[in-house]
């Protein structure tokens, strides 16, 4: 074999090598991304991503549970008094600062999804020292606006986007 | 492992396959010839007992496939179609459950083994290091498998480990839906997992074969903890003596894995795991399998999400840093007295969270897991790197040969024969 002479100057052959090299990274990117991509949600997940609920027969006080994307979401026909209690929280108390104003549309009707924001759970309702929602799984107390006050949830229970359609339907998606 | 082979040829035939690919040569040379130290104890019959649980698994596991059906809508029925109709499927399957059981109860005694017997240290790094990727590997495997049955165990288990995922910041709601395939544990997720439920056991058999190679490079460690010297007195061959006392160990072995498949086959179950899942009801109390219960309970102990996981990886993430942890000298912990004692506390902790892991997470109980948590950090991160410096270690034997004989009235072996 012929030694290999060290050049200073970068010859024709090293751009030749990276050129190769650049083209051949891009090559294999593109060939991995429809294998990872394949794993998102597909086009018929997708497609359900919306429902339309009849809210007219929910009584005052009653909670609700429908099923949106897979997951529960609760309608909550809150009382005068829940109302007043959700309002008159101050926020300095909140691990997640939120007033109640800006978690519902009308404040009768509180829209959030069902699912624990530790681990996915599903929390009960009308349970806990809040009479929000208690979840089972590890102790997250959540209040009658679905925020969080004690346990290990890291967030308020999320308000999925929703429009009301008229008094008596609201579309979610 | 180097060198030419010891293995001779003894037909026609069998010169001509040596010639052209040397396969009888190279089985002969690692698994009869093999010098194997002629102290090992019955500890050491566990890589044989856990070869044997991969084969298993993976014979068990692949007739279930054919009688399986991996969608929501039949899943949990296809189960019950196996426990019901099929032949012999009762027993496969039961087979094949408490199989995942004594796989990870005897993956547990073979790294104890090596955590006392100090197993992971030079040279045998990389050895140790296949170790866990193994056991990750196999925790990856039981997971997804514990989803296949489409209980409410299953389901609400996969809920909450993949919702592990969603504490990395900025990216882990992605990551989570992607791993989802939608906004929920559903159809699309049951369905990856069983195509990768069925991938990962082929993946341990490949990384068993690097740590069997390894191994075999760098030798077996022994209850001695010091090296082969002398391959005529400090070892025997590896057939008929290590095989033999590997079928024995494998033996007794499968004799429980017997009783609990025949006799108690549901009780390492949970039996919310006979309803089917139900996306809008969540158990009362959710436990994961017994052999998770110490990650678990470390990831209920940390009083924050992402903090949890951490920690709850770093549990494991610390085995593969354990041999530069490790400052002792010393391999064995016949000879580390100091040692012993923090060892047998080590093992005390885990099973201690293990109990926690299954109570509900209140009380004491948090309380208890937050110092046992502690503890198993401190004991890798503080105890191992200092016990090195200020242990007084005793004498280790100059070989192998002297460490049998010292046990075996080699005073008065070696009082009629000194040592050359």
């Amino acid at each position: 074999m012929a030694t290999t002479i060290a050049t200073a100057e970068p010859t024709r052959r090293d751009m030749l090598f990276i050129a190769t090299g650049a083209v051949a990274a891009v090559g294999a990117a593109a060939t991995v991304w429809p294998f990872i991509a394949q794993m998102n949600p597909d086009a018929s997940t997708l497609a359900l991503s919306s429902t339309e609920v009849d809210i007219s027969a929910i009584a005052e006080g009653q909670i609700v549970t429908v099923k949106w994307r897979g997951k529960p979401v609760f309608i909550r026909h809150r009382t005068k008094k829940e109302i007043q209690e959700a309002e008159a929280v101050a926020l300095d108390k909140l691990p997640d600062p939120q007033p109640d104003s800006a978690r519902v549309k009308k404040p009768e009707w509180l829209v959030v999804i069902g699912v624990c924001t530790h681990l996915g759970c599903i929390p009960l309702g009308k349970q806990g020292a809040f009479d929000g929602w208690f979840c089972p799984c590890h102790g997250s107390d959540y209040d009658l606006s679905g925020r969080i006050r004690s346990g290990p949830a890291p967030r308020n229970l999320e308000v999925p986007e929703y429009a009301f359609l008229s008094d008596t339907k609201i579309k979610i998606g | 492992m180097s060198g030419p082979s010891q293995y001779v040829p003894k037909n026609a035939l069998a010169r001509w396959l040596e010639a052209r690919l040397p396969i009888i040569g190279f089985t002969y040379d690692s698994f009869v010839a093999y010098p194997t130290p002629k102290n090992l104890n019955y500890w050491w019959t566990f890589g044989a007992i856990l070869s044997f649980m991969l084969i298993a698994q993976i014979l068990t596991g692949v007739v279930l496939a054919m009688h399986y059906t991996g969608h929501t809508s039949m899943a949990f029925n296809s189960v019950e179609h196996i426990m019901r109709d099929v032949n012999w499927g009762w027993m496969i399957r039961y087979l094949h459950a408490n199989g995942a059981s004594m796989f990870f109860l005897a993956v547990y005694i073979h790294m104890a083994r090596g955590l006392y017997y100090g197993s992971y240290k030079a040279p045998r790094e990389v050895l140790w290091i296949l170790g866990v990727v193994i056991f990750l590997l196999m925790m990856a495997t039981a997971f997804m498998g514990y989803v296949l049955p489409w209980g409410q165990m299953s389901f609400w288990g996969a809920t909450v480990i993949t919702n592990l995922f969603s504490a990395i910041p900025l990216v882990g709601d992605a990551i989570t839906i992607w791993l989802w395939g939608g906004y929920s544990v559903d159809n699309p997720t049951l369905n990856r997992f069983f195509s990768l439920h069925y991938l990962l056991p082929f993946m341990i058999a490949a990384v068993v074969a690097l740590h069997v190679w390894a191994l075999h490079v760098v030798g077996q460690n022994n209850p001695a903890g010091v090296d082969i010297k002398d391959v005529e007195k400090d070892s025997v061959p590896f057939t008929p003596h290590a095989t033999m006392k590997d079928m024995v160990g494998v033996a007794v072995f499968f004799i429980l894995f017997a009783w609990f498949a025949f006799f108690v086959p549901n009780y390492l179950g949970h039996s919310d795991n006979y309803i089917e899942a139900n996306p809008l009801v969540t158990p009362a109390h959710i436990v994961p399998e017994w052999y998770f219960l110490p990650f678990y309970a470390i990831l209920r102990a940390i009083p924050s999400k992402l903090g949890g996981v951490i920690f709850m990886f770093a549990s494991i993430a610390i085995l593969v840093v354990l041999p530069w942890l490790d400052t002792s000298r010393v391999r064995s912990a016949v000879y580390r007295p100091i040692y012993k004692i923090f060892f047998w506390l080590f093992i005390v902790t885990v099973i201690g969270l293990g109990y926690l892991g299954s109570q509900p997470p209140e009380g004491g109980a948090v309380i208890a897991a937050r110092i046992l948590t502690a503890w198993y950090f401190i004991h890798f991160i503080v105890v191992m790197p200092l016990l090195g410096l200020f242990e007084k270690t005793k004498p280790v034997p100059a070989s192998i040969n002297d460490a049998v004989l010292a046990k075996n009235g080699g005073e008065r072996v070696a009082a009629a024969a000194p040592a050359q």
